[in-house]
Order: structure tokens, then sequence, then C-alpha cells
């Protein structure tokens, strides 16, 4: 079955199993390989996206629900590390492994594009994403850092390209059958 | 692993040609290094080899080959540093490329090319600041050269050789053919360390950028031309095999390719990962479960409980007398799913979080015979329940601790009595003499407390449950042994637990010097919000010295507890990247109180119960306490953050909970009955 989405600010149209997972059309027929799989049953967070700006689990995610809508990942997030929480994620040198961070980065990005200042608690309660290196306390800090970055530049279409319309041309066929 | 010195000398330097490499390179090889871990392996005897790289390119990029995995403990950037402080060129034009498998790679102290035992800086500190400092040599020998002056005239600085006395200068890059084809010095001078500008410092990791835009390749992102996807299937219960199966229906499964059996179980093979996990669960298995089959958690607590009641201690004046136990399995929980793949006969592993687990290499064949069936590349992938039911476990551990207080409440008479299963004998199983695993006793035996008489005793009681080096090893359980039964002394002492620790390490001043430090820092004594309350712990483990003073709010009457902060205090020899050093410990502790509080291993009917992350859970942000990391400035040569202050935070918490509810934690992980 034929699904067509909006990925990353580009018209994608794939073949596949219409109950496949997201996670799986991104990582193992389209080959975008930052969104990554760690439980696949909604319970670590490694393979968070954005789905029309809202952060979700794509491991739960059949494709066929995502028909029509407009799907981030950590590669469409920013040109070249340019999101605030990208950057405040360097600056704190967050990542230990990193196998987690795609997620934890999308997670945060999610909380600051509906809460831009947010507190320990709103911390707490957006972000259950599983970190096995242990860096939450850094992840609390960098944080409070992007929300300073996003509140003094706040960059059009900051939140990556979630908000960016489907302009953007170049169809990509996912290599399914 | 437990660690050993190896004494770093007799280098000789060889140049090596990369392929493909312009400009320097250089590596170095060690001679007759032997540990006895190698010796046990039965490596041979002649010649372990340690690497150290460094290349120069003709546009000053200046390349660290990384001899270690970079598995998030910031080794890449920590060893980068080691030869970067002597080579003395620009740290912005630094790139790391990871070794290839090779002898040269070999590390001295284990004997083989690995990472693991909190080692890699401690055995990089001198090659690495040597492999810099030749190259540095080699490239002001070929400025002199050139110019026709005398080497002794020139220094390099910042990524170029100076003439002062001309005021000429090269850079690196422009130097570095030349250089390459001059002899290799023999000896080079180190710096002083009072001259260090990098060693010390809190660096940025080089391994960041890529960490943040979903860039940096792990082993589940390798793609090949023509490559499948597999999950294998396998025996639920330990030691158990196919014993037949129909694949009729996996086989039906769209993008199914094939379902191949390999020594591991049965491979499913997929265009895709999801499909094969679907194919997976259309098998029908029959298994022969094997002699394991009614093996259950509660057999091997009455298995092992026995032993450590099996003598009676005669110790004078016995006040104490406990039976602790560690009794449970906890896992390593690597945070990506081990994959590999096979291309063109080369094994290609890239790194990932691992505590642990990859000193296994089961993965591997998975993925080598099923690409072998399939003659093509094949991806083979862990879920989440696969690596939670099929891991190497920390080993059930118990034992009997007593001791006898004199007449001041000192204790004049300390003995413990471990019944453990043993790590080495699944890996290295020479290293084991007289029934002796040391990894099983690392943690009490070398207990520093000053106590006149002290008896370790030791049986190894082997089950069918398979082991691994869990982070930290011997020390994770035993740390929590002998710092919760430390702490019951000074209670029947009626001491303060920190002073009673001070007081009997007053003849090991780096211990002491960590528990003073953490105390201090920690706030020992003073006042504490009303229901939070104060543990402490102290241990020496791969040569490196952590304190720690948890602070728990602790509620009986509703059975809550929350670790709120932890201090801690390290002395890791010189520290090289104060940074990283930071994140391990804060790492460490997350790791320690989710295997302390949270996660357990059962086992019924010969198979592991908890399937993924809702019946095992672990530590989140919202559990998180606030890590407070200080270093102590030594000058002692470096040694590892990866392990050691895992150990000391369960006991610091278990110590804290007694403090609020007088009840004694005996067991792990803590369990709300346990203290309400
Ligand atoms: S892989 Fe989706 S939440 Fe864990
Ligand atoms: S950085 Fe390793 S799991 Fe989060």
């Amino acid at each position: 079955m034929v699904i067509r989405f909006t990925l990353n600010g580009k018209s994608q149209s794939v073949d596949v199993n219409p109950s496949m997972p997201l996670l799986w059309v991104l990582r193992d027929t389209l080959n975008m390989t930052g969104t990554k799989f760690g439980c696949g049953m909604a319970l670590c967070g490694c393979c968070t996206v954005h789905i029309n700006g809202e952060a979700m689990r794509s491991c739960v995610m059949p494709i066929s629900a995502v028909g029509g809508k407009k799907v981030t990942t950590i590669e469409g997030l920013s040109a070249d590390h340019g999101h605030p929480v990208q950057q405040a994620w360097i600056e704190m040198d967050v990542p230990q492994c990193g196998y987690c961070q795609s997620g934890q980065i999308m997670s945060a990005a999610g909380l600051l594009a509906k809460e831009p200042n947010p507190t320990d608690d709103d911390i707490d309660d957006a972000m259950q994403n599983i970190c096995r290196c242990g860096t939450y306390q850094n992840i609390r800090k960098a944080i409070h850092r992007a929300a300073e970055l996003q509140a003094a530049a706040p960059a059009p279409g900051a939140g990556g390209n979630t908000e960016a319309s489907p302009s953007a041309s170049g169809t990509v066929t996912g290599g399914a059958e | 692993m437990s660690s050993s010195t190896t004494q770093v000398d007799r280098r000789v330097f060889l140049k090596t040609g990369l392929a493909g490499a312009t400009g320097l390179v250089l590596g170095f090889y060690l001679p007759g290094a032997s540990t006895a871990l190698a010796d046990a392996t039965a490596a041979p005897a002649a010649a372990a080899v340690l690497n150290a790289w460094v290349r120069v390119a003709p546009d000053d990029i200046v390349t660290i080959i990384i001899s270690k995995s970079e598995m998030g403990q910031g080794v890449m950037t920590s060893l980068s540093m080691l030869a970067v402080e002597e080579l003395e060129c620009d740290w912005k034009n630094v790139r790391t490329e990871f070794a290839p498998a090779d002898k040269v790679y070999i590390d001295p102290v284990f004997g083989m090319q690995g990472t693991g035992g909190s080692q890699s800086i401690h055995s990089g500190w001198e090659p690495m600041r040597r492999a810099g400092a030749t190259a540095r040599e080699m490239l002001i020998a070929a400025a002199a050269q050139k110019w026709g002056v005398a080497a002794s005239e020139c220094h390099a600085e910042n990524g170029a050789v100076l003439h002062a006395a001309t005021n000429r200068r090269a850079t690196f890059g422009s130097l570095a053919e030349a250089a390459s084809k001059l002899p290799v010095p023999a000896d080079v001078k180190l710096k002083d360390p009072s001259q260090f500008r990098l060693i010390g410092k809190p660096t940025q990791r080089l391994d960041t950028p890529i960490k943040v835009n979903g860039r940096a390749g792990f082993g589940i992102d390798v793609r090949r031309p023509g490559m499948l996807h597999a999950v294998v299937l396998r025996c639920p219960v330990f030691g158990g095999k196919v014993a037949s199966f129909d694949a009729t229906k996996a086989k039906a499964v769209p993008g199914v390719k094939d379902v191949v059996q390999i020594s591991s179980g049965i491979a499913v093979v997929a265009d895709n990962t999801w499909n094969a996990m679907q194919g997976r669960n259309a098998l029908a298995v029959k298994w022969d479960e094997g002699p394991n089959a009614a093996l259950s958690s509660d057999t091997i607590r009455k298995q092992f409980g026995r032993k450590v009641k099996a003598a009676d201690l005669n110790v004078n004046a016995v006040k104490a007398g406990r039976d602790y136990a560690a009794a449970t399995l906890v896992k390593a929980d690597p945070f990506a799913i081990e994959r590999m793949d096979k291309n063109q006969g080369k094994i290609i592993i890239d790194g990932n979080s691992a505590f642990g687990r990859r000193g296994v290499s089961d993965f591997v064949g998975d993925a080598v015979e099923t690409s072998k069936a399939m003659k093509a590349p094949v991806q083979v992938t862990w879920s989440r329940e696969d690596d939670m039911q099929h891991d190497y476990y920390r080993p059930t551990s118990y034992i009997h601790l007593s001791a006898g207080l004199g007449a001041d409440g000192w204790p004049v008479a300390f003995t413990a009595r471990i019944a453990c299963d043993s790590v080495m004998s699944w890996f290295f199983p020479g290293t084991i003499t007289n029934g002796l695993d040391t990894s099983s006793t690392e943690g009490v035996s070398d207990i520093a407390y000053d106590i006149p008489n002290i008896l370790v005793d030791y049986q190894l009681v082997k089950s069918p449950i398979p082991l691994g080096f869990w982070r930290s090893v011997g020390a994770s359980q035993n740390g929590f042994f002998s710092e919760s039964f430390i702490d019951e002394l000074a209670a029947a002492a009626k001491k303060d637990p920190y002073e009673f620790r001070r007081h009997l390490l007053a003849k090991s001043p780096r211990h002491l010097a960590v528990l003073n430090l953490a105390a201090e820092k920690a706030g020992w004594g003073n006042p504490l919000p009303k229901g939070v309350y104060r543990g402490i712990a102290m241990l020496r483990s791969f040569s490196t010295y952590v304190a720690e003073v948890a602070e728990v709010a602790v509620d009986s009457s509703k059975g809550r507890l929350k670790v709120q902060r932890v201090v801690c205090a390290v002395d890791c020899g010189r520290p090289v990247n104060p940074a990283v050093i930071e994140q391990q410990v804060m790492g460490a502790v997350i790791y320690g109180l989710t295997a302390g509080l949270k996660s357990e291993i059962t086992i019924d009917k010969g198979r592991v119960v908890q399937t993924n992350f809702d019946d095992n859970p672990v530590v989140r942000m919202n559990e998180a306490p606030v890590v407070e990391v200080h270093i102590i400035q030594s000058t002692e040569g470096p040694t590892g953050m990866g392990e050691p202050a895992v150990p000391p935070v369960t006991p610091a918490v278990c110590n804290a909970i007694f403090a609020a509810t007088g009840k004694r934690i005996r067991r792990l992980p803590v369990r709300t009955q346990d203290w309400t």
C-alpha cells in the first residue's frame, strides 16, 4: 500500500505493509538511521520523532496512521545543528554513547515548542526517555539552556521543519516491494 | 576485569605504513609486556603490543588513531588529549579514527585488543604521550634539516615548528612528508606535568556534534548494498536447543526471504527488521529444554544461601554476624542492540554503550552464520526482549560477614564468607587458581579499614546462568556488602559512620582524602530538611578511589524514597579530562541506582522472567538525583573512571535508609517491605 506523508519538509511516499511502524520505515525502508530502536513498545523514547509538531514514539506508530501528516526526524530538525536544543546539547556536551540522544533531542524540542520556558517538573513530565548512560542531569541543564537560546533568537521555524510547509521539492520513493 | 599494573617500558617505535595514509604515521610496539590475564589466556608470551598512532596530513589535520572502543566513556577525546599534549598541534585540527583489528593494537594489560576494566587511560597514559612526543621530534628534525640548523634550536608550538633565532616557521602539514622519512628517535623527553596545557583541563568531547544530529553510526545503523535483516529465535531456557521447527508460516510472511538454523537458534531473514520480527512470531518451534528447565531464582537462592552458612566462623568477641545477598542477577542493558554485519569477511563493530555486555561476542556469531547461509550481508538485530533474556548477567552472590569489636568499640576482627558464581570461569578460566576467582572477592578481600585480623573465605558456586563483566564487576556487589557492614559496625559501636570510617582509614591517605572530601562537600553533620537522611560509602576499585554521600528523602508511611543528591569525591590519579570524569561519575551513579533500587532479573522454569523496560525498569529523569562531582588534584598516574563510581552509590543509599528507619538492607535490589 502506498502511503504519502511529508518527511523533513519534503513529500515522501512509501509502498509498504500499512501496519509497519514508522520507525522501521524510516530506518530500513528509507535508510534514515538517526531515529533509533530501543524497546519497540513505547517504553524508552529512543525512536521519538515529531508528527505534526508533536513528539511521538515511532516504534508503535503504524505507517498507515502517518498518511498525510508531517514527520520530522533528527535529520530534519535543523540544517547543521542549528536548533537551540542541538546547540545547547553541544554546549553542555550532553551525549555519552549517544544512542538515546536523537530521541532525547526530539522530545526536548517537542517540549520547548509547547512550553518555551519549562520548569524542572515540566522536564520530568515530558522527558520520559531512558538514557542508560545516565546523562539526565546534563539533559536537564541543556533544556534550560536551550530555552534561553530559543528566547534570545526565536528563529523562524525554530522547532525545525516541523512547521515548514511541504513546499520543498523532490519526492523520494521508498525502496520497499 | 580486575586491573593490574604493567610497567610500560622497553618501547620500540616502528614506522608503519597505513594503507592510503599520507604524511607522517607513527606507531609503536612493546615487546615483552605480559600480565596475569595474558598468561592465563595463553596469549603468546613474546610480544604483547600496545598501539598509539599519530598521522599528520599535508593540510595540517592531525589524525589520532584510537585503539579503544568509544562507548560513551569519552575515550576518543581523552586519548587524543594525551597525544596532542606532546605533539603541540592545534586541538581544532584533531580528528580521530578507530584502529582496525591488528596485532599492533593489542592492549598489553589484557593481552588482546579490547576495551574494558576501566583501563584505557591507564594503559594509554605514557604510550599516547610518547607517540605525540616522537611525532613532534620528527617534525622538528625535518624542519631543522630543511633550514640547516640544529634541531635543538627549534621548538614546536601550535601546529608548527619554529626557529626563533631566524624567525622561521613551518607548519606540521608542510613538514609531515619529510618527517616520515626520518629515523624514529629512540627516546624522547616527555613534558614535565607543570607544563601541561591540555591534560587536566575540562575539554569538550570530539564526538558530540555527530551525536546530536543522528549522524553517529552505531552497529545498528550499518547499511550495505544488498543487505538483509534478521532476528533470531533462541531457546528461552538456558542451555536448551532446537528440537524441531516448522517455518511454513514464517516463510509465508511478506518480505521474509528465508529461515535458517544457526548455532544460537533459528534466524528469520527478511527485507527489513520488522518483517523479520513478524516472521519470527509465526515460527513454530519445539525446544529441547535441556537440564535447566526446572531452574528458578528460589533454587539458586537456596543453593548460594546454604554455602555461606556451611561453615561456622569463630571470631573472638563476635558482636555482629550478618548474611547479605545480592541474590539477584542484574543485566547490563547495552543501549544499542548489538548488530553486526559481515562484509567481505570483515566484521564491522561500531560503538555504543555496553556496560559489560560486549565483553561477549555471541551476536557476531549470529551475523556471521546467517550471512554465510544467505550468501549476503545480513544484519542481525537483537530486540530488547532478546537482550533481556539472553544476556550475560552479574553473578548471584551471598556473603556472611561477622566482626568483633573491642571494648572501645573499634573492630578487632573481621571475617567474610562469600559464595559467588564465577564470571572468570566463563571467560578466563585460567585465571582461577585454587578455586579462587578474585573478581568474586574484590571489594571485600582488599578492605581498606585498619582491622588487625581479617579473614575472607570464598566458595565458587556454579549455576547455569551465563555471566558477564557487569559495570564494576565484583566491586559492585562486594562494595555493597562491605560498606553496609562497616556501617553496621559503626552503629553497633555507637559511632558516627563517617567518623568511624575516618578513624579506620588513618593509615590509608588516598582512601581518607576522598572520604573527607565527600563528607565536607556534602556538609556531613549539618542539619537536613525533615524526612531527608544521609548515608556514606567509600570504595577503591580499578585503582580509583571514590567516596559518595547520598541524601535520601524517606517516607516510611507512604513507602516512598527518593535519592535527591549524591556528592561524589574521586581520586583517579592525575585527572586527564575532568569534564569526562564528571560525566562518568554522573552516569555511574544512575547506573548503580538502577541496579540497587529497581532492576532485578529473576528465573523461572529455567528462563528469565523479565522481558522489557516495563518489568525491568531503569532510573529515568524524574528519579535522577543531583550528582556533584569533586575531583582530587592528584599527581599520581591516571586510573580509570568508567566503573569505580558505581559501587559506592548503593551502600550510601542503603546506609541513608538505615539512618532514616533503623532498618538494614541486606538484599538487592531494595524492596519496599525491607525498610517500611
Ligand atoms: S523504541 Fe520506541 S519507545 Fe523504545
Ligand atoms: S547517551 Fe548512552 S543511552 Fe543515553
